[in-house]
């Protein structure tokens, strides 16, 4: 019981947190002091209590897209298991409905961002939907690379189980690829450099900035908060993999999951306080190395 | 009783069209009594098949008299199956052409349209329940020149007559290659009749001709990738309820006489199912990138028709597999995949054609880059296209992504097998995970393009809503879409009657393993309502509480004084970065103006992309063939003269066999 309320408590409430150290982690290498680590609560709680400007070309699928991405993410999120933790609903192929209910979302958000009839909405929506179509190989072979060594076909039975190297000889290198791989989707997903500034709105060079330009107040809180779980979850994806070893206590296993957690967001910070964001063109290529090593990490399987 | 039920529908259905031929051409009645008809035959075909999934046993035709002792129509679970969309989507469309086509505007075709659409749905219930080559290849042909004289309907456009020209042309080669096949299984079980064929009778090498010849004489119906060229430009250019019928339903008499065939033919060697599966992801990957090239709604949609046939393939290589390795799971999970899939597609592409039917009825256009903002002014077809284009996107929870579960979970399956075989099949989870991605990034393009935005150019004044005669075929089909999203559980039981035939008898009788033990239905229920009120949570809370204080503002684009519609994102630069990574495959044809002076005149570009198969494989190699083959034109010069003597000459080689020859030798020699 008291495992359930935690589950919940995290998934619901820790994510904006991600988004605080991510940026204080960039305000630290930029010698700055930086928001407050609750600044996204404050930012969405904000949000929600003013009003809206809504443009007049919109129509309803305008409002409904923010509303549906939640759903779809807060619904994919009962899915997936949190550190030792396993998932509120386990099933038979629920990975599947975890990876189409992630589209279901893009399907809205992209929708909506043409709905405005701007053409930087609809320059950030292309790009969304085009590099999407090179994440979903990656991240099905990423699939098959667990439900082969795992030999199960539900998110909780492929992620929780130890792959332990005595166990299943030869299982390291694989997972080592597909844990790089993973780690370009969780990227690209979550509109981080390399692929996507997170900071700028008003280049022509941004992804999921530039779709939500047009959205305001509530909508946009909603926006931010469903943004901020999908970075958890994708998240929490990663690390089971990486780390799969958990104690017999209870509370020692949620807190080596949230330090890790942390240390992930944290590494997402170090990583866009170093390096500069992709020619836009060149994205493509880095999007082919994670199915490549992906799809090579479950060819090494099959050998 | 069942068999009675059919009949009368086949038979009403035909005729329904009569009345109309001797009516006065400017009178309505001849089209409302069409419709009737059409409908009430549909009524009383869909109770039979109802009743066929209950009562499978005794719904065997014997005509009287039959010399032999072997029926010549017959209906199991497996026809029943594919007659559903036949009635359905015949029935609904026919509804649709009420305010789509009517009589009173179309006095030269309408007449002709009726007649044809109830003949193309008669021959093709006829060929599903045929039991003899000789009814279903009847009802083969009824069903494509049907299809040849509705699609064209408007043959005053020569784009409508070069492409059914093409159509005709494609089904015929489709016939001939079938002829060919026919003849073999004459020669190969001693009859004509439909009875399976018993191994270690014939030859693997006969089997296999068998196998290869129907794939390529279904497949060209079916509109398999590379077989698919006649397809495109057919669909596009048919008036759209025709369309929806053909995409919807006629595609899939291809599938199901592949899956009748494969059916009769004994359990198949794994090449079968690697064809199969290899067939179904180039048609489903190319489709989908070929689609989202077009610039055109309907020749778009008719490009993911061959995508949903690829998927549909995908479902049914991985069931043939299940047959040639002994494992009943990927059976029944393919085979659910595969025949899920076809009801599926019939129901969201039928609705899409409808919807673009109802587009195009206001606008007049279909160029994409013409259209937008129509979601304002015509809500309803706007609703339910969004439906239509969710579901065939693939994405919970409608009913298309039920059917790619069951494929995805049986291609998964095939890991659980200790070992390699079969794991090519595998690949095609990570290429069914792109189709995917692909059909979302096509269907966001096209309904953001169509439906929302500013309009991209001069729209109708009169651009409003459709009649309801042609709303409310597209609610039925909505709502089905819907229905099998949300309680899939519900078509369990048919599927299992339609799979059963599959298992040898010996699975059949030492395993329990039904559909309903493998996929998880009450967790996918569950998973979709919940997603859906926690929606519907949100949206009463929005609309109640914050829709209030919400204020009206022009777009915000980054400053623009005066954004205006051409400053939209384009249906064709929306695709574009997706195009550039296909550029390999799709090789894009760009028109750039030539600007060199300094107050440059008006110019345009325009850019396309050519059909695969027909425009850089048949066109060329027949043009060719033309070029080589010019000195035998010599011969052919109209002149009534030299054809008599070529006849001659051909006359007096012929006799010249008659001479005895040897004879004459030989009693020269003996002399």
């Amino acid at each position: 019981m008291i495992n359930l309320i935690i589950h919940l408590a995290l998934f619901l409430i820790f994510p904006p947190f991600l988004l605080g150290v991510i940026n204080k982690t960039k305000a630290l290498f930029a010698g700055r002091k930086g928001a407050p680590f609750f600044q996204t609560y404050y930012d969405i709680f904000k949000l929600l209590r003013k009003g809206m400007v809504i443009s007049s070309t919109t129509t309803w699928i305008f409002g409904a897209a923010p509303l549906i991405t939640l759903s779809a993410v807060l619904t994919a999120g009962t899915l997936m298991p949190l550190g030792s933790s396993p998932a509120l609903f386990s099933f038979t192929g629920d990975f599947l409905l975890f990876a189409y209910l992630f589209g279901l979302a893009r399907f809205f958000t992209t929708t909506a961002a043409l709905d405005t009839g701007s053409a930087f909405e609809g320059m950030g929506a292309s790009r969304e939907v085009t590099f999407a179509a090179l994440t979903e190989p990656a991240l099905f072979f990423a699939f098959l690379v667990l439900v082969k060594l795992s030999g199960s076909l539900t998110l909780t039975g492929m992620l929780s189980s130890n792959f332990d190297s005595l166990i299943y000889p030869g299982s390291t290198a694989p997972l080592v690829m597909v844990s790089i791989g993973l780690f370009i989707v969780f990227l690209t997903e979550n509109s981080r450099i390399p692929v996507d500034d997170p900071n700028t709105h008003l280049e022509l060079t941004m992804i999921h900035e530039v779709m939500i330009l047009d959205h305001s107040g509530p909508l946009l809180g909603i926006i931010e908060y469903a943004s901020s779980l999908k970075l958890f979850l994708l998240g929490s994806i990663l690390l089971n993999i990486i780390i799969p070893a958990y104690t017999h206590s209870l509370w020692l296993n949620w807190f080596i999951f949230t330090m890790a957690m942390i240390g992930l967001s944290v590494i997402v910070g170090i990583l866009e306080s170093s390096i500069a964001r992709l020619k836009m063109p060149r994205v493509p290529s880095l999007l082919i190395a994670a199915v490549l090593l992906c799809g090579s990490a479950f060819i090494l399987l099959l050998r | 009783m069942i068999f009675s039920l059919i009949i009368i529908a086949i038979s009403i259905i035909a005729i329904s069209g009569i009345p109309g031929i001797f009516l006065s051409h400017s009178s309505v009645w001849g089209q409302r009594i069409s419709v009737f008809l059409i409908c009430l035959g549909s009524l009383s075909g869909l109770v039979g098949v109802g009743l066929t999934f209950f009562y499978p046993d005794n719904a065997l035709y014997f005509f009287p008299w039959q010399a032999e002792q072997n029926p010549l129509l017959g209906i199991d679970p497996l026809s029943a199956f594919f007659l559903v969309p036949i009635f359905l989507i015949g029935s609904l469309g026919s509804i649709f052409g009420l305010g789509y086509w009517p009589q009173e505007k179309n006095k030269r075709t309408a007449v002709m349209i009726h007649n044809f659409w109830g003949i193309l749905m008669a021959g093709m219930s006829l060929l599903v329940i045929s039991r003899h080559a000789l009814s279903f290849l009847f009802g083969w042909e009824a069903m494509a020149l049907a299809a040849f004289f509705l699609m064209s309907a408007e043959d005053d456009q020569e784009e409508c007559r070069k492409s059914s020209l093409i159509y005709l042309m494609a089904t015929h080669l489709g016939t001939l290659v079938l002829f060919g096949m026919f003849l073999l299984w004459r020669y190969t079980s001693g009859s004509f009749d439909f009875i399976p064929i018993q191994e270690g009778n014939v030859s693997a090498l006969t089997i296999n001709i068998l196998f290869i010849l129907s794939f390529i004489g279904f497949g060209l119906k079916a509109g398999i990738m590379p077989l698919h060229f006649w397809l495109p430009a057919a669909h596009a250019n048919a008036p759209s309820h025709i369309s929806a019928l053909l995409s919807g339903v006629m595609l899939k008499m291809g599938i199901y006489g592949i899956i009748r065939m494969l059916s009769l033919l004994p359990v198949p060697p794994p090449l079968w199912g690697g064809i199969i599966l290899i067939a179904g992801a180039v048609s489903g990957l190319m489709g989908v990138v070929f689609a989202l090239a077009q610039h055109d709604l309907k020749r778009l949609l008719a490009y993911h028709s061959v995508e949903n046939i690829g998927i549909i393939l995908l479902g049914l290589g991985l069931a043939m597999l299940g047959r040639s390795y002994h494992h009943p799971v990927w059976v029944i999970l393919g085979m659910a995949g595969c025949l899920l899939h076809v009801w599926n597609h019939s129901l969201f592409k039928s609705l899409l054609f409808l919807g673009s039917g109802s587009v195009l009825h206001r606008t007049h256009t279909r160029q994409l880059d013409k259209l937008g903002g129509l979601a304002k002014l015509m809500p309803w077809t706007a609703g339910l296209f969004l439906i239509a284009a969710v579901a065939i996107s693939g994405l919970p929870p409608l009913n298309g992504f039920i059917s790619e579960f069951f494929i995805y979970l049986g291609l998964f399956r095939t890991l659980a097998i200790p070992g390699n075989t079969g794991s090519i099949a595998i690949i095609a989870a990570p290429v069914l995970a792109m189709i995917g991605a692909l059909a979302v990034a096509c269907f966001v393009k096209v309904y953001g393009s169509v439906f929302l935005g500013f309009p991209r150019s001069e729209i109708p004044e009169n651009t409003k809503e459709v009649p309801l005669s042609m709303i409310l075929p597209m609610i039925v089909l909505a709502v089905f879409c819907l229905f099998i999203g949300l309680a899939p559980a519900l078509v369990v039981p048919i599927l299992d009657k339609v799979i059963a035939p599959w298992l040898p008898a010996e699975w059949a009788l030492t395993n329990t393993v039904k559909l309903a033990s493998l996929v998880p239905f009450s967790a996918l229920q569950f998973i979709s309502i919940s997603l859906v009120s926690i929606f519907s949570i949100m949206a009463l809370w929005m609309f109640a509480f914050k829709k209030k204080n919400a204020q009206t503002a022009g777009t915000w684009d980054c400053g623009y004084a005066k954004p205006g519609p051409k400053m939209q994102y384009t249906a064709s630069s929306f695709a574009e970065s997706l195009i550039l990574l296909f550029t390999g495959i799709l090789k894009p044809k760009t028109h750039d103006p030539d600007i060199r002076a300094i107050f440059p005149t008006k110019s345009f570009m325009k850019s396309h992309v050519d059909e695969i198969t027909l425009d850089r494989a048949l066109i060329p190699g027949f043009l060719f063939f033309r070029k080589t083959l010019k000195w035998f034109n010599r011969f052919q010069q109209g002149k009534t003269q030299s054809y008599l003597f070529y006849i001659l000459v051909a006359v007096v080689i012929l006799l010249s066999t008659l001479i005895p020859v040897e004879q004459i030798i030989s009693s020269l020699m003996s002399r």
